[in-house]
C-alpha cells in the first residue's frame, strides 16, 4: 500500500470522531466519512505533501458545509409527538447536554472549537483547515465557548449567576 | 471578557487552555490567573467543556473499523461514480447558474405549500435576525403596530406576552408571504438571541404543530383557521416547542372561538 493510502487509512478512527461530534448523528457522521475517503482516494495528485491529516479534515469539514447549505434550503420537518424525548436526569443528561450546546453553535465556531479540544489541531493547522486568518479562529473559538457556556448555564438556572 | 489594559489578553487565556502559550508567558498566566479568580473560573469551565466533549465523543475513535471504509472497496463502489456525477452537477451549476439550480432542483419531489411556507419564514427569520440597526420596521410601543399587521394579514393579530422566556417584543414588519401579505414580530432575550413569529394566510384551514430544523435554526409550523404561524429561533428543541406552545395558547385563546384546548398537550396524551 502507498504512503498515502496508509495515512488515509490512519486517520480513518479521528475522521469518525470529528465527523460524528461535527453532525451527532453516527449514520450521517459515517456518510461524511465515506464520502471524504473517496474525495480523498479521487484527489490524491491534489495533495502535494503537507499534513494529510489536516487536508482530510478540510475535506470533510467542506463536505459538512455543502451538506449543510443544501439542507438550509429544505428543511426538515417531523411531528412534534414523534420524537419529543422526555427529560432525563443521571449521567446521560451530562453527555446530552454538551451535545445540545454544540448543537446551538454555528457551523463554523463548532467546527473551529471541534478541531481544537476533540482533534488536537493546532490553530494554525485550524486556520488552514478552514481557509481563515489565525484570528478568526481564535475569535470563533471564543464564541463557541461563551455560547456553550450559556447553554449550560440557562439548563442549570439554579446556578445563574446575577450579572 | 477582559478589559483592554489587562497584562494578558482574551486570545492568551483561550491560548493558555489550548496549549499554545509559548512557554515564556505561560508563567506570567499562571500568575496572573492566581490573582483573577473570576478569569480563572472562565479558565476552568472552557477545560471542563473540553473535557465534556472529549468524553462524550473520544469513544467513537476506538470503534471497530467498518468494512464501508475499505479503502479498496470504496474505490470501486457506485460512491465513487456518484462523486464523480456530483462533480459534474456542481460544474453544471457554476457554469449555467440559473438553469443547473433548476435542474438539481427538478431532481428531488418539490416541496409541499406547507414546506414552502416553512422556508419562507425562515428565510424571513434568518434575514432579519442579523439585522443590528433595523429588525424591525414598527418598534413594539407604537400603537398601530397590530392594528396594521392585523389590516394586512386579514385577521385579528395579537402579539404574544413572553416575558416569562425573558423575551421581549421588539416589533414587527410587513412581508410579502406564500399567500399575500405576511406579519412578522421579532423578539429579543437577554443574551441577543432573537425569536420571531411569521403569521400569514395558509391553504390549509388546519393542521397539527410541526417542527422543523435547518442549519441551526429551528421552528414549529401549524395552521389555525386559515392563518398560518411560523415560531422560529435558536436550536434548542425543548425552549422553542415551550415558547411555541406560549404563543399558541394566546394566539387562540382570544374569544369568542373554541374552548382552549391545549392541542400540544392534548395531541402527545393520544
Amino acid at each position: 500500500m502507498s504512503d498515502f493510502r496508509e495515512g488515509v487509512e490512519a486517520a480513518i478512527p479521528a475522521m469518525r470522531r470529528y465527523a460524528r461530534a461535527l453532525t451527532r448523528d453516527a449514520e450521517l457522521a459515517d456518510d461524511l466519512v465515506q464520502d471524504t475517503l473517496v474525495r480523498a482516494l479521487r484527489s490524491e495528485h491534489l495533495f502535494h505533501g503537507g499534513d494529510l491529516r489536516s487536508w482530510l479534515y478540510t475535506i470533510l469539514t467542506n463536505l459538512n458545509r455543502n451538506r449543510l447549505r443544501s439542507l438550509a434550503r429544505r428543511p426538515t420537518i417531523t411531528a412534534i409527538d414523534d420524537n419529543d424525548a422526555p427529560d432525563m436526569a443521571g449521567p446521560e443528561a451530562g453527555a446530552r447536554d454538551i451535545e445540545r450546546a454544540l448543537a446551538t453553535l454555528v457551523e463554523d465556531q463548532r467546527a473551529a472549537l471541534l478541531l481544537v479540544v476533540l482533534e488536537g489541531l493546532t490553530y494554525r493547522e485550524v486556520a488552514d483547515v478552514q481557509g481563515v486568518p489565525i484570528g478568526t479562529v481564535m475569535s470563533r473559538l471564543a464564541r463557541a465557548r461563551m455560547q456553550i457556556k450559556a447553554y449550560l448555564d440557562g439548563k442549570r438556572p439554579a446556578l445563574r449567576r446575577v450579572k | 471578557m477582559i478589559d483592554r489594559n489587562s497584562p494578558v489578553t482574551e486570545d492568551e487565556l483561550h491560548a493558555y487552555v489550548d496549549g499554545e502559550l509559548p512557554a515564556d508567558r505561560r508563567s506570567a498566566v499562571e500568575a496572573w490567573l492566581a490573582s483573577h479568580p473570576e478569569q480563572a473560573a472562565r479558565v476552568a469551565e472552557w477545560r471542563t467543556q473540553a473535557d465534556a466533549i472529549r468524553a462524550r465523543y473520544g469513544a467513537v475513535a476506538a470503534q471497530p473499523p467498518s468494512a464501508r471504509f475499505d479503502l479498496d472497496k470504496l474505490t470501486r463502489s457506485r460512491r465513487w461514480w456518484r462523486a464523480a456525477a456530483a462533480a459534474v452537477l456542481l460544474a453544471t451549476f457554476a457554469a449555467g447558474g440559473a438553469a443547473g439550480w433548476l435542474a438539481h432542483g427538478a431532481s428531488v419531489a418539490g416541496p409541499t405549500p406547507f414546506e414552502s411556507f416553512t422556508v419562507e419564514a425562515l428565510t424571513a427569520h434568518r434575514l432579519y435576525i442579523a439585522e443590528v440597526r433595523h429588525p424591525i420596521e414598527v418598534r413594539a410601543g407604537e400603537q398601530h403596530l397590530l392594528p396594521w399587521l392585523s389590516r394586512r394579514v386579514g385577521t385579528s393579530l395579537r402579539a404574544p406576552e413572553l416575558e416569562l422566556f425573558s423575551l421581549k417584543l421588539l416589533g414587527g414588519r410587513l412581508l410579502p408571504g406564500p399567500n399575500g401579505p405576511a406579519a412578522l414580530f421579532m423578539y429579543e432575550g437577554p443574551t441577543g438571541e432573537r425569536y420571531t413569529i411569521y403569521c400569514s394566510r395558509e391553504q390549509e384551514p388546519r393542521t397539527a404543530l410541526r417542527y422543523s430544523i435547518a442549519d441551526q435554526i429551528a421552528a414549529v409550523h401549524w395552521v389555525e383557521a386559515e392563518i398560518g404561524y411560523v415560531v422560529s429561533g435558536p436550536a434548542d428543541r425543548e425552549r422553542l416547542l415551550r415558547i411555541a406552545q406560549a404563543i399558541y395558547d394566546q394566539m387562540e385563546n382570544r374569544p369568542p372561538t373554541r374552548s382552549s384546548d391545549n392541542r400540544l398537550i392534548s395531541r402527545r396524551g393520544t
